[in-house]
């Protein structure tokens, strides 16, 4: 069993969605030119993921195993579509930008994978941690690479924010250059595949550096906390 | 005794499929009238960008009429004609055609002609195009649709309606002609579909056809 906080790493780090298990890399790819979009769908996939997670922990014990998936699947597509409805009520803006990836959500295979690798194993609770997490997971690297995809693209950062938080966030796009002319290459489908494979790559090397100095120096960790104290 | 896990299990699903239908239900049902007016609303901004509110009197709504012509509307689709009157005399016609010929296919206008011929304006309502590329259509991106503000048939003549690379005057964008060919030739062709209908256009409906 799974402690909490190792649940949490999982999620964020260890085995997050985008970067290890690359899961939902279409919507990822496709949404994160700015950061503006990379957040809506990165919340509307951490809702979803939350919901189904617990909905399917719930039922776990109801479910035969042999009707579990179609089952799953119906959770998914009727959560993501109440979504779909509510974004589109409340958020009408946003959702014209992202509006055809949302039923997208539900052929992201990172959440059934973890309504069946989890959610269906395992208490409420536990369930909901692992969904916010993955979920989290999954945002931030939607936003990280939306921010460098926008940033590098269009040399703005936070353009459009009104869709999201309404009128007084127009004033918070940032500028970088003046009469920037944008670098295509990080815009279209290309950029999202570097960057992703560049996203992928520092994980990997941050865990390599880790490792190396865990294995060489294990003594010193204790007197350097004790000094900062 | 074989069939009966199978039965319970098919049960069991269709429980499952009427308490998710019945809560996707309840949602739209709870949205519908929101949504709705959402999307009217959004329409409304568009429209009184094109022909500000102070231009005209009348319920730009449902003084509407539906159109149906594939050859210079580009959709085989009927499309709606929103009529601005003051005081009972026309102002303005807005058509909703369609520019078929965009990078990634369908591109939704917003055409707005004076009654003299003259645009009011145009406005993207819907596309597909490469984003960073096509996408100055927007007006979130560049202001080149404005452009077409107090342009006519005359006005640029017509073989002034081509992207500059065709030899008209209308800019096309860096790395993007496509898009702004289509967009130009549709307009053009609804420019042209005024001249030829112009009467018919601002014709008084009948109650009953406004709503058909």
């Amino acid at each position: 069993m799974n402690s909490l906080p190792n649940i949490i790493r999982d999620g964020l780090w260890t085995n997050n969605v985008g970067l290890v298990q690359v899961l939902g890399i279409c919507p990822l790819l496709a949404v994160t030119g700015t950061f503006v979009n990379g957040l809506g769908l990165g919340l509307a996939t951490l809702i979803t993921l939350v919901a189904s997670n617990v909905t399917i922990s719930m039922i776990r014990k109801l479910v035969r195993p042999e009707v579990r998936i179609p089952v799953f699947v119906l959770v998914i597509a009727s959560i993501v579509t109440i979504i779909e409805l509510s974004m589109s009520a409340w958020f009408y803006e946003l959702y014209k930008v992202l509006g055809i990836f949302i039923p997208l959500i539900v052929t992201n295979c990172s959440i059934i994978g973890r309504a069946e690798a989890f959610a269906s194993k395992n208490t409420v609770g536990r369930s909901f941690v692992d969904g916010f997490s993955m979920g989290l997971g999954f945002l931030l690297v939607l936003v990280t690479l939306g921010t460098m995809r926008e940033i590098i693209g269009h040399g703005t950062l936070f353009s459009q924010a009104h869709l999201m938080f309404g009128e007084a966030a127009r004033s918070m796009t940032i500028h970088f250059v003046d009469s920037y002319h944008g670098f295509l290459l990080a815009v279209l489908p290309p950029g999202a595949f570097i960057g992703l494979g560049l996203l992928i790559a520092m994980k990997n090397v941050i865990d390599k550096r880790k490792e190396v100095r865990t294995e060489v120096i294990p003594a010193p960790a204790t007197p350097t906390v004790q000094a900062a104290n | 005794m074989l069939y009966r896990p199978v039965f319970i299990s098919a049960s069991f699903l269709l429980v499952f499929a009427v308490i998710g239908s019945g809560l996707v239900a309840f949602t739209f049902d709870s949205t519908e009238e929101r949504i709705a007016e959402n999307q009217r609303r959004a329409l409304l901004k568009s429209l009184n960008q094109l022909v500000p509110s102070d231009r005209y009197d009348n319920d730009i709504f449902s003084d509407t009429l539906l159109v149906h012509d594939p050859e210079l509307l580009g959709t085989d689709e009927t499309v709606s004609v929103y009529r601005a009157r003051k005081d009972g005399w026309p102002v303005a016609a807005v058509l909703a055609p369609v520019a078929p010929e965009g990078y990634n296919g369908n591109i939704r206008l917003l055409v707005a002609i004076n009654l003299d011929g003259t645009l009011a304006g145009v406005r993207v309502v819907q596309h597909r195009e490469t984003p960073g590329l096509g996408d100055g259509i927007e007006t979130d991106r560049s202001d080149w649709i404005l452009g077409f503000n107090g342009k006519s048939l005359s006005n640029p003549a017509k073989k002034g309606w081509r992207v500059k690379r065709d030899g008209g005057q209308f800019d096309q964008f860096t790395g993007a002609t496509i898009t702004p060919r289509a967009v130009v030739k549709a307009v053009h062709k609804a420019l042209l579909y005024f001249k030829l209908r112009r009467q018919r256009l601002f014709e008084r409906a009948p109650e009953a056809a406004t709503d058909s």
